[in-house]
């Protein structure tokens, strides 16, 4: 009964999601709404502004590099939340 | 892991990898690829070297003391090169403004500080991978 | 066949989507922890490919500006840059998760949620 239940639960999400997409534009158009002017800008401009030819690293390093600064300091938290997990913590254990 | 032929293809092909990581860092800025994708190759290289030989000669190779060398080094680099943009242009992370050297568009030597970023997230990455790596095979069953 | 146009003209979304409701219904279902992060990461793949959707574009290459070809088409670069970061989170909730996990196992000796639940729960009856 339960997994009836769950089951129809994730049917229903997956109908939601369905009709949901099928309002959005279609795939592989021009037209769809993400392609606007700031990726119109960064094309033309990117290489004047940057002089890396490559766009993807040109808005990686360059017109969004804080938030890549931000990536590598979350790659640095992940590695000291599993320090302080792994390596810190066998004295706790034993008196518990 | 005493197979021969494994420890011997491991040898030879591990150079390889890394140099190809390394030519994928430093082409990021005119090719796909840059220091996440580069950084992610050299570090699994390192990883087949610890499956391959184990983790105590791979720990002789790359030690904790480097790792955390390399973990730190790579955001200090990074907010260095940041600072550079500061002092000289007035923002942080200025590239054109801040006498960069832009050069010809297309070639190696070109786009500014974006290779140099790329080596500071390429160091940082590898070094996390084979960091993780170490940390999760070194744990003793209870 | 006109019924199926639309369905053609979402195939990439509707993937992700089934990708997304596979990767949940993972995490609900099973009590192995293991599993449950394997779920995540389905999850987080059905995001990646949602993305990655949204920004292709037909006969268009990836964007490397060349010279010699000034009128060529580009695919969308924006949501590319997005999933880099996307890829970094998904790897630091997996290894952190699976340091989680290493630990319970050194505690309980078991990485099933029910059994640890119980065992938790005899504990505190101990108490």
């Amino acid at each position: 009964m339960k997994k009836i239940i769950r089951l129809l639960l994730f049917a229903g999400l997956l109908g939601v999601l369905v009709i949901n997409i099928m309002n959005m534009p279609a795939i592989l158009s021009v037209d769809a709404p993400s392609y606007n002017d700031s990726i119109d800008h960064y094309l033309e401009h990117g290489v004047e502004e940057t002089g890396a030819t490559s766009i993807i690293s040109a808005i990686l390093a360059d017109y969004r590099s804080f938030d890549t600064l931000g990536e590598t300091i979350v790659l640095f938290t992940a590695i000291i939340a599993l320090l302080s997990v792994l390596k810190v913590g066998d004295s706790t254990r034993k008196e518990g | 892991m005493k197979d021969q032929v494994l420890k011997t293809i491991a040898r030879i092909i591990t150079p390889f990898i890394q140099l190809y990581g390394i030519f994928i860092i430093l082409n990021g800025h005119i090719s796909p690829g840059g220091g996440f994708a580069g950084g992610t190759m050299i570090g699994t290289s390192l990883i087949l070297y610890t499956l391959v030989f184990g983790v105590d000669q791979a720990k002789r190779k790359f030690s904790e003391k480097a790792s955390a060398f390399a973990e730190s080094g790579g955001i200090i680099l990074y907010i260095l090169i940041g600072v550079i943009g500061i002092v000289v242009a007035g923002h942080f992370l200025a590239n054109k403004g801040a006498g960069f050297d832009m050069g010809t568009p297309g070639s190696l030597w070109s786009a500014g500080m974006i290779p140099l970023l790329m080596i500071a997230i390429g160091i940082k990455v590898a070094s996390t991978f084979i960091t993780i790596f170490h940390t999760l095979i070194e744990v003793k069953d209870a | 066949m006109t019924f199926l146009q639309p369905i053609i003209d979402h195939i990439n979304y509707l993937g992700a989507a089934i990708l997304f409701v596979i990767g949940l219904a993972t995490v609900v279902n099973h009590t192995n922890l293991i599993k449950k992060i394997l779920g995540i990461n389905i999850m987080g793949t059905g995001v990646f490919l949602f993305f990655i959707a949204i920004g292709n574009v037909t006969s268009g290459v990836p964007p490397i500006i060349d010279p010699d070809q000034p009128d060529q088409l580009f695919i969308n670069p924006l949501p590319s840059v997005f999933i880099l970061t996307g890829i970094v989170v998904v790897v630091s909730i997996t290894v952190y998760s699976l340091s989680l996990v290493i630990r319970m196992h050194e505690t309980y000796g078991s990485i099933d949620q029910e059994e640890i639940a119980r065992m938790m729960a005899e504990e505190a009856d101990h108490d």
